[in-house]
Protein backbone atom coordinates (compact mmCIF):
# COMPACT_ATOMS: atom_id res chain seq x y z
CA UNK A 1 0.00 0.00 0.00
CA UNK A 2 1.38 3.50 -0.72
CA UNK A 3 0.39 6.34 1.59
CA UNK A 4 0.75 9.82 0.73
CA UNK A 5 0.45 13.23 2.85
CA UNK A 6 0.11 15.78 0.56
CA UNK A 7 0.40 19.51 2.63
CA UNK A 8 3.45 22.16 1.85
CA UNK A 9 4.57 22.08 5.43
CA UNK A 10 2.38 23.22 7.44
CA UNK A 11 1.89 22.49 11.23
CA UNK A 12 -1.31 20.03 10.53
CA UNK A 13 0.14 18.74 7.59
CA UNK A 14 3.38 17.61 9.59
CA UNK A 15 0.97 16.49 12.62
CA UNK A 16 -1.35 14.31 10.09
CA UNK A 17 2.12 12.60 8.66
CA UNK A 18 3.18 11.62 12.35
CA UNK A 19 -0.73 10.06 12.83
CA UNK A 20 -0.25 7.86 9.74
CA UNK A 21 3.07 6.97 10.57
CA UNK A 22 1.97 5.85 14.31
CA UNK A 23 -1.16 4.71 13.07
CA UNK A 24 0.35 2.10 10.11
CA UNK A 25 2.88 0.88 12.75
CA UNK A 26 0.55 0.24 15.35
CA UNK A 27 -2.12 -1.79 13.27
CA UNK A 28 1.05 -3.35 11.29
CA UNK A 29 0.09 -2.01 8.14
CA UNK A 30 2.06 -2.84 5.58
CA UNK A 31 2.68 1.08 4.15
CA UNK A 32 4.92 3.12 2.37
CA UNK A 33 4.48 6.22 3.39
CA UNK A 34 5.76 9.53 1.50
CA UNK A 35 5.24 13.25 1.69
CA UNK A 36 4.08 15.20 -0.75
CA UNK A 37 5.22 19.03 -0.48
CA UNK A 38 5.38 20.42 -4.18
CA UNK A 39 2.39 22.28 -4.72
CA UNK A 40 2.33 21.12 -8.60
CA UNK A 41 2.16 17.87 -7.65
CA UNK A 42 -0.11 18.27 -4.75
CA UNK A 43 -2.75 19.84 -7.33
CA UNK A 44 -3.00 17.07 -9.50
CA UNK A 45 -5.25 15.39 -6.85
CA UNK A 46 -7.09 18.34 -6.87
CA UNK A 47 -7.76 18.82 -3.57
CA UNK A 48 -8.34 22.50 -2.42
CA UNK A 49 -7.00 22.49 2.08
CA UNK A 50 -3.94 20.66 2.69
CA UNK A 51 -3.26 18.26 4.67
CA UNK A 52 -4.49 15.65 1.75
CA UNK A 53 -4.23 12.13 2.54
CA UNK A 54 -4.17 9.81 -0.69
CA UNK A 55 -3.89 6.15 -0.31
CA UNK A 56 -2.71 4.03 -3.36
CA UNK A 57 -3.87 7.12 -5.44
CA UNK A 58 -7.06 7.81 -4.05
CA UNK A 59 -7.67 10.69 -2.17
CA UNK A 60 -9.22 10.42 0.82
CA UNK A 61 -9.81 13.17 2.67
CA UNK A 62 -8.31 16.75 2.63
CA UNK A 63 -8.66 20.18 4.96
CA UNK A 64 -8.90 17.84 7.90
CA UNK A 65 -6.90 15.52 10.62
CA UNK A 66 -8.93 12.37 10.42
CA UNK A 67 -9.36 10.31 13.74
CA UNK A 68 -7.88 7.10 14.30
CA UNK A 69 -10.64 4.97 13.75
CA UNK A 70 -11.27 6.24 10.33
CA UNK A 71 -7.61 5.83 9.24
CA UNK A 72 -7.62 2.55 10.30
CA UNK A 73 -10.79 1.85 8.54
CA UNK A 74 -9.36 3.02 5.53
CA UNK A 75 -6.07 0.65 5.71
CA UNK A 76 -8.69 -2.35 5.55
CA UNK A 77 -9.99 -1.11 2.77
CA UNK A 78 -6.98 -1.08 0.96
CA UNK B 1 -43.64 1.12 11.80
CA UNK B 2 -42.91 4.74 10.40
CA UNK B 3 -43.96 6.38 13.28
CA UNK B 4 -41.67 4.13 15.98
CA UNK B 5 -38.62 5.16 13.36
CA UNK B 6 -39.40 9.08 13.70
CA UNK B 7 -39.57 8.65 18.13
CA UNK B 8 -36.46 7.14 17.45
CA UNK B 9 -34.74 9.95 15.37
CA UNK B 10 -36.23 11.95 17.66
CA UNK B 11 -34.97 11.03 20.60
CA UNK B 12 -31.71 10.32 19.02
CA UNK B 13 -31.41 14.23 18.77
CA UNK B 14 -32.87 14.82 22.03
CA UNK B 15 -30.23 12.73 23.26
CA UNK B 16 -27.49 14.12 21.28
CA UNK B 17 -28.30 17.95 22.36
CA UNK B 18 -28.31 17.06 26.07
CA UNK B 19 -25.03 17.82 26.49
CA UNK B 20 -24.29 20.68 24.75
CA UNK B 21 -27.83 22.39 26.47
CA UNK B 22 -26.38 20.83 30.31
CA UNK B 23 -23.19 22.71 28.87
CA UNK B 24 -25.10 26.05 27.90
CA UNK B 25 -26.54 26.40 31.07
CA UNK B 26 -23.76 26.26 32.88
CA UNK B 27 -21.86 28.60 30.51
CA UNK B 28 -24.43 31.11 31.42
CA UNK B 29 -24.12 30.54 34.87
CA UNK B 30 -20.62 31.22 35.14
CA UNK B 31 -20.86 33.97 32.45
CA UNK B 32 -23.31 36.29 34.63
CA UNK B 33 -21.10 35.47 37.62
CA UNK B 34 -18.01 36.61 36.42
CA UNK B 35 -17.94 40.15 37.30
CA UNK B 36 -19.23 39.97 40.65
CA UNK B 37 -16.65 37.14 41.37
CA UNK B 38 -13.75 39.61 40.05
CA UNK B 39 -14.82 42.51 42.12
CA UNK B 40 -15.17 39.90 45.07
CA UNK B 41 -11.99 38.26 44.80
CA UNK B 42 -9.92 41.74 44.37
CA UNK B 43 -11.71 43.94 47.54
CA UNK B 44 -12.88 40.85 49.64
CA UNK B 45 -10.49 37.85 49.49
CA UNK B 46 -6.63 39.96 48.71
CA UNK B 47 -8.22 43.01 50.49
CA UNK B 48 -7.12 45.65 47.93
CA UNK B 49 -8.19 48.62 48.49
CA UNK B 50 -10.74 49.76 45.68
CA UNK B 51 -9.33 52.92 44.65
CA UNK B 52 -6.09 51.59 43.71
CA UNK B 53 -4.29 51.56 40.46
CA UNK B 54 -3.67 47.13 41.03
CA UNK B 55 -7.04 46.42 42.28
CA UNK B 56 -8.11 48.50 38.90
CA UNK B 57 -5.93 46.51 37.04
CA UNK B 58 -6.84 43.35 38.89
CA UNK B 59 -10.13 43.48 38.33
CA UNK B 60 -10.03 44.24 34.70
CA UNK B 61 -7.76 40.77 34.35
CA UNK B 62 -9.69 38.90 36.36
CA UNK B 63 -13.13 39.82 34.41
CA UNK B 64 -12.12 40.45 30.95
CA UNK B 65 -9.97 37.03 30.60
CA UNK B 66 -12.93 34.09 31.58
CA UNK B 67 -15.42 36.87 29.70
CA UNK B 68 -13.56 36.76 26.37
CA UNK B 69 -12.68 33.27 26.50
CA UNK B 70 -16.23 32.04 27.24
CA UNK B 71 -17.67 33.82 24.46
CA UNK B 72 -14.96 32.27 22.39
CA UNK B 73 -15.37 28.72 23.39
CA UNK B 74 -19.16 29.55 23.11
CA UNK B 75 -18.40 31.20 19.37
CA UNK B 76 -16.11 29.09 17.74
CA UNK B 77 -17.96 26.00 19.20
CA UNK B 78 -20.90 27.18 16.89
CA UNK B 79 -18.82 28.65 13.80
CA UNK B 80 -17.29 24.88 14.08
CA UNK B 81 -21.03 23.30 13.59
CA UNK B 82 -22.01 25.92 10.99
CA UNK B 83 -18.54 24.89 9.20
CA UNK B 84 -19.93 21.75 8.58
CA UNK B 85 -21.92 22.93 6.12
CA UNK B 86 -19.62 24.08 3.71
CA UNK B 87 -16.00 22.79 2.10
CA UNK B 88 -14.01 24.45 -0.38
CA UNK B 89 -15.11 22.24 -2.78
CA UNK B 90 -19.18 23.51 -2.44
CA UNK B 91 -17.82 26.90 -2.07
CA UNK B 92 -16.42 26.17 -5.18
CA UNK B 93 -19.23 24.89 -6.81
CA UNK B 94 -21.41 27.94 -5.83
CA UNK B 95 -18.87 30.11 -7.29
CA UNK B 96 -18.56 28.45 -10.34
CA UNK B 97 -19.39 30.93 -13.23
CA UNK B 98 -20.82 33.38 -11.45
CA UNK B 99 -20.56 37.12 -13.03
CA UNK B 100 -18.05 39.59 -11.21
CA UNK B 101 -20.20 41.64 -9.47
CA UNK B 102 -22.69 38.95 -7.75
CA UNK B 103 -19.70 36.73 -7.52
CA UNK B 104 -17.91 39.15 -5.29
CA UNK B 105 -21.07 39.29 -2.64
CA UNK B 106 -21.17 35.63 -2.43
CA UNK B 107 -17.22 35.41 -2.58
CA UNK B 108 -17.08 37.69 0.55
CA UNK B 109 -20.24 36.35 2.29
CA UNK B 110 -18.83 32.69 1.86
CA UNK B 111 -15.32 33.75 2.64
CA UNK B 112 -16.38 34.22 6.16
CA UNK B 113 -17.84 30.67 6.62
CA UNK B 114 -15.98 28.33 4.68
CA UNK B 115 -12.94 26.45 6.82
CA UNK B 116 -9.60 28.58 5.74
CA UNK B 117 -5.97 28.28 7.23
CA UNK B 118 -3.86 30.68 5.17
CA UNK B 119 -1.22 27.40 4.84
CA UNK B 120 -4.11 26.50 2.69
CA UNK B 121 -4.52 29.29 0.58
CA UNK B 122 -2.59 28.36 -2.54
CA UNK B 123 -4.27 24.84 -3.23
CA UNK B 124 -7.63 26.67 -2.62
CA UNK B 125 -6.63 30.08 -4.73
CA UNK B 126 -5.63 26.98 -7.77
CA UNK B 127 -8.44 25.13 -6.84
CA UNK B 128 -10.79 28.33 -7.65
CA UNK B 129 -9.06 29.36 -10.70
CA UNK B 130 -8.92 26.15 -11.99
CA UNK B 131 -12.68 25.43 -12.25
CA UNK B 132 -13.04 28.64 -13.54
CA UNK B 133 -13.94 31.01 -10.62
CA UNK B 134 -12.68 34.46 -11.89
CA UNK B 135 -9.72 36.14 -10.34
CA UNK B 136 -11.45 39.11 -9.19
CA UNK B 137 -14.44 36.47 -7.31
CA UNK B 138 -11.41 34.49 -6.35
CA UNK B 139 -9.39 37.54 -4.50
CA UNK B 140 -13.04 38.73 -2.66
CA UNK B 141 -12.95 35.12 -0.90
CA UNK B 142 -9.25 35.12 -0.02
CA UNK B 143 -9.37 38.88 1.36
CA UNK B 144 -12.31 38.06 3.63
CA UNK B 145 -11.48 34.52 5.08
CA UNK B 146 -8.99 35.77 7.06
CA UNK B 147 -10.07 39.70 7.72
CA UNK B 148 -13.50 38.18 9.40
CA UNK B 149 -12.89 35.79 11.07
CA UNK B 150 -14.69 34.14 14.26
CA UNK B 151 -11.92 35.04 17.01
CA UNK B 152 -11.77 38.31 15.71
CA UNK B 153 -15.79 38.97 15.74
CA UNK B 154 -15.45 37.46 19.53
CA UNK B 155 -12.90 39.70 20.43
CA UNK B 156 -14.09 42.66 19.24
CA UNK B 157 -17.92 41.77 20.41
CA UNK B 158 -16.37 40.86 24.25
CA UNK B 159 -14.10 43.91 24.39
CA UNK B 160 -15.19 46.62 22.38
CA UNK B 161 -19.28 45.72 22.47
CA UNK B 162 -21.26 45.20 19.59
CA UNK B 163 -21.87 48.22 17.30
CA UNK B 164 -17.81 48.21 16.74
CA UNK B 165 -17.76 44.36 16.06
CA UNK B 166 -20.54 44.84 13.34
CA UNK B 167 -18.60 48.05 11.77
CA UNK B 168 -15.70 45.95 11.42
CA UNK B 169 -17.51 42.87 9.80
CA UNK B 170 -19.10 45.42 7.44
CA UNK B 171 -16.51 47.32 6.49
CA UNK B 172 -13.88 44.12 5.97
CA UNK B 173 -17.24 42.70 3.36
CA UNK B 174 -17.21 45.70 1.72
CA UNK B 175 -13.68 45.78 1.25
CA UNK B 176 -13.40 42.35 -0.17
CA UNK B 177 -16.07 42.92 -2.50
CA UNK B 178 -14.65 46.14 -3.58
CA UNK B 179 -11.07 44.94 -3.97
CA UNK B 180 -11.93 41.87 -5.86
CA UNK B 181 -14.14 43.63 -7.95
CA UNK B 182 -11.81 45.89 -8.91
CA UNK B 183 -8.86 43.66 -9.24
CA UNK B 184 -11.55 41.36 -12.09
CA UNK B 185 -12.03 44.49 -13.83
CA UNK B 186 -8.18 45.31 -13.76
CA UNK B 187 -7.80 42.18 -16.31
CA UNK B 188 -4.68 40.81 -14.08
CA UNK B 189 -4.93 37.22 -15.19
CA UNK B 190 -1.25 37.73 -17.02
CA UNK B 191 0.33 38.30 -13.98
CA UNK B 192 -0.67 34.55 -12.61
CA UNK B 193 2.03 32.22 -12.69
CA UNK B 194 1.93 30.76 -16.24
CA UNK B 195 1.82 27.22 -14.87
CA UNK B 196 -1.14 27.51 -12.52
CA UNK B 197 -3.73 27.81 -15.93
CA UNK B 198 -1.95 24.73 -17.87
CA UNK B 199 -2.21 22.06 -14.40
CA UNK B 200 -5.14 19.12 -14.94
CA UNK B 201 -6.05 17.34 -12.24
CA UNK B 202 -8.23 15.13 -11.47
CA UNK B 203 -11.14 16.03 -9.88
CA UNK B 204 -10.99 14.83 -6.30
CA UNK B 205 -12.88 11.42 -6.30
CA UNK B 206 -13.77 12.32 -2.62
CA UNK B 207 -17.54 12.05 -2.55
CA UNK B 208 -19.71 14.84 -0.31
CA UNK B 209 -21.07 12.00 2.58
CA UNK B 210 -23.71 12.37 4.35
CA UNK B 211 -22.98 13.68 7.67
CA UNK B 212 -24.59 13.08 10.37
CA UNK B 213 -26.03 15.81 13.17
CA UNK B 214 -24.12 14.53 15.90
CA UNK B 215 -20.55 14.37 13.74
CA UNK B 216 -21.50 18.25 13.02
CA UNK B 217 -21.89 18.38 17.16
CA UNK B 218 -18.50 16.62 17.30
CA UNK B 219 -16.71 18.98 14.98
CA UNK B 220 -18.56 21.67 16.73
CA UNK B 221 -15.84 20.41 20.15
CA UNK B 222 -12.84 19.76 17.62
CA UNK B 223 -12.91 23.07 16.71
CA UNK B 224 -12.88 24.46 20.32
CA UNK B 225 -10.22 21.89 21.02
CA UNK B 226 -8.10 23.02 17.80
CA UNK B 227 -8.64 27.09 17.81
CA UNK B 228 -8.97 27.55 22.00
CA UNK B 229 -6.10 25.12 22.60
CA UNK B 230 -3.89 26.82 20.70
CA UNK B 231 -4.72 30.89 21.03
CA UNK B 232 -5.93 30.69 25.07
CA UNK B 233 -2.45 32.00 25.92
CA UNK B 234 -2.40 34.67 23.24
CA UNK B 235 -5.59 35.49 25.16
CA UNK B 236 -4.35 35.72 28.54
CA UNK B 237 -0.73 37.82 27.46
CA UNK B 238 -3.29 40.26 25.35
CA UNK B 239 -5.13 40.91 28.29
CA UNK B 240 -2.98 41.25 31.05
CA UNK B 241 -0.81 43.46 28.58
CA UNK B 242 -4.15 45.36 27.91
CA UNK B 243 -5.08 45.25 31.70
CA UNK B 244 -1.54 47.03 32.55
CA UNK B 245 -2.36 50.23 29.96
CA UNK B 246 -5.90 50.00 31.16
CA UNK B 247 -4.48 50.72 35.04
CA UNK B 248 -1.15 52.63 34.29
CA UNK B 249 -0.86 54.01 31.12
CA UNK B 250 -2.41 57.77 31.85
CA UNK B 251 -5.71 59.20 29.95
CA UNK B 252 -5.68 60.76 26.59
CA UNK B 253 -1.89 59.28 26.54
CA UNK B 254 -2.41 57.78 22.67
CA UNK B 255 -4.81 61.19 21.73
CA UNK B 256 -1.19 62.90 19.94
CA UNK B 257 0.07 59.89 18.36
CA UNK B 258 -3.68 57.98 17.14
CA UNK B 259 -6.44 60.38 17.74
CA UNK B 260 -8.64 61.41 15.22
CA UNK B 261 -6.75 64.92 14.48
CA UNK B 262 -3.29 63.58 13.41
CA UNK B 263 -3.98 63.12 9.87
CA UNK B 264 -1.25 60.60 9.21
CA UNK B 265 -2.27 58.28 11.85
CA UNK B 266 -4.32 55.99 9.83
CA UNK B 267 -1.70 55.51 6.89
CA UNK B 268 1.20 55.16 9.70
CA UNK B 269 -0.79 52.42 11.69
CA UNK B 270 -1.63 50.44 8.21
CA UNK B 271 1.91 50.23 7.76
CA UNK B 272 2.43 49.04 11.27
CA UNK B 273 0.10 46.80 10.80
CA UNK B 274 1.09 45.03 7.61
CA UNK B 275 4.56 43.75 8.45
CA UNK B 276 3.25 42.88 12.07
CA UNK B 277 1.61 39.21 11.79
CA UNK B 278 0.09 38.60 14.96
CA UNK B 279 -2.83 36.95 15.32
CA UNK B 280 -6.16 38.76 16.19
CA UNK B 281 -6.02 36.99 19.94
CA UNK B 282 -2.85 38.82 21.02
CA UNK B 283 -3.81 42.57 19.22
CA UNK B 284 -7.27 43.00 19.89
CA UNK B 285 -6.79 42.91 23.56
CA UNK B 286 -4.20 45.98 23.16
CA UNK B 287 -5.83 47.88 20.49
CA UNK B 288 -8.57 47.90 22.99
CA UNK B 289 -6.72 49.66 25.90
CA UNK B 290 -4.85 52.18 23.75
CA UNK B 291 -9.29 53.23 22.20
CA UNK B 292 -9.54 53.55 25.95
CA UNK B 293 -6.54 56.57 26.32
CA UNK B 294 -7.19 58.00 23.27
CA UNK B 295 -7.13 56.70 20.16
CA UNK B 296 -9.59 57.10 17.38
CA UNK B 297 -11.95 54.11 16.71
CA UNK B 298 -11.10 54.48 12.91
CA UNK B 299 -7.38 54.75 13.54
CA UNK B 300 -7.83 51.67 15.59
CA UNK B 301 -10.15 50.18 13.14
CA UNK B 302 -7.06 50.32 10.46
CA UNK B 303 -5.06 49.03 12.68
CA UNK B 304 -6.51 45.92 13.39
CA UNK B 305 -8.00 45.48 9.73
CA UNK B 306 -4.44 45.63 8.57
CA UNK B 307 -2.95 43.19 11.21
CA UNK B 308 -5.26 40.63 10.58
CA UNK B 309 -6.47 40.56 6.89
CA UNK B 310 -2.57 41.64 5.25
CA UNK B 311 -0.48 39.49 6.54
CA UNK B 312 2.96 39.47 5.17
CA UNK B 313 3.88 35.37 5.31
CA UNK B 314 0.51 35.00 3.22
CA UNK B 315 1.67 37.49 0.82
CA UNK B 316 4.60 35.21 0.84
CA UNK B 317 2.72 32.34 0.22
CA UNK B 318 1.03 34.02 -2.36
CA UNK B 319 4.24 34.95 -4.30
CA UNK B 320 4.25 30.91 -5.65
CA UNK B 321 1.02 31.29 -7.84
CA UNK B 322 1.07 35.54 -8.18
CA UNK B 323 3.80 37.36 -10.24
CA UNK B 324 4.58 40.69 -8.15
CA UNK B 325 2.35 43.12 -10.28
CA UNK B 326 -0.75 41.44 -9.14
CA UNK B 327 0.76 40.97 -5.29
CA UNK B 328 1.17 44.42 -5.18
CA UNK B 329 -1.74 45.79 -6.72
CA UNK B 330 -3.79 43.05 -4.19
CA UNK B 331 -1.91 44.75 -1.32
CA UNK B 332 -2.04 48.59 -2.22
CA UNK B 333 -5.91 47.94 -3.19
CA UNK B 334 -6.93 46.09 0.24
CA UNK B 335 -4.60 48.71 2.47
CA UNK B 336 -6.49 51.53 0.16
CA UNK B 337 -9.69 50.31 1.43
CA UNK B 338 -8.42 49.77 4.89
CA UNK B 339 -7.18 53.56 5.14
CA UNK B 340 -10.42 54.96 3.48
CA UNK B 341 -12.57 52.95 6.49
CA UNK B 342 -10.29 54.51 8.65
CA UNK B 343 -10.78 57.83 7.63
CA UNK B 344 -14.40 57.55 7.34
CA UNK B 345 -14.95 56.55 11.00
CA UNK B 346 -12.56 58.86 12.24
CA UNK B 347 -14.64 61.48 10.80
CA UNK B 348 -17.98 60.13 11.56
CA UNK B 349 -16.60 59.99 15.08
Amino acid sequence: MIIKVLGTGCARCKSLESKVREVAEAQGVDAEIEKVTDIQEIMKYGIMATPGLVINEKVKCSGIIPNDDELIQWFKEC
Amino acid sequence: MQNTLVKAEKKGIIHILFLPAMLLAFWLFIYLNIEKWANYFTISVIKLNENTRFADTLRFFLFEVPKVLLLLVLIVFIVGIIRSYFSPEKTRKILEGKPLFAGNIMASLLGTVTPFCSCSAIPLFLGFIESGVPLGVTFSFLIAAPMINEIAVVLLFGLFGWKTALIYMTTGLLIAMISGFIIGKLRLEKYVEDWVYKIKSSPTELQEQEISFKTRIQSGYNAVKEIVGKIWIYIIIGIAVGAGVHGYVPENFMAGMMGKSTWWSVPLSVLIGVPLYSNAAGIIPIVQALLEKGASLGTVLAFMMSVIGLSLPETIILKKVLKLPLIFTFVGIVAAGIMLVGYLFNIIY
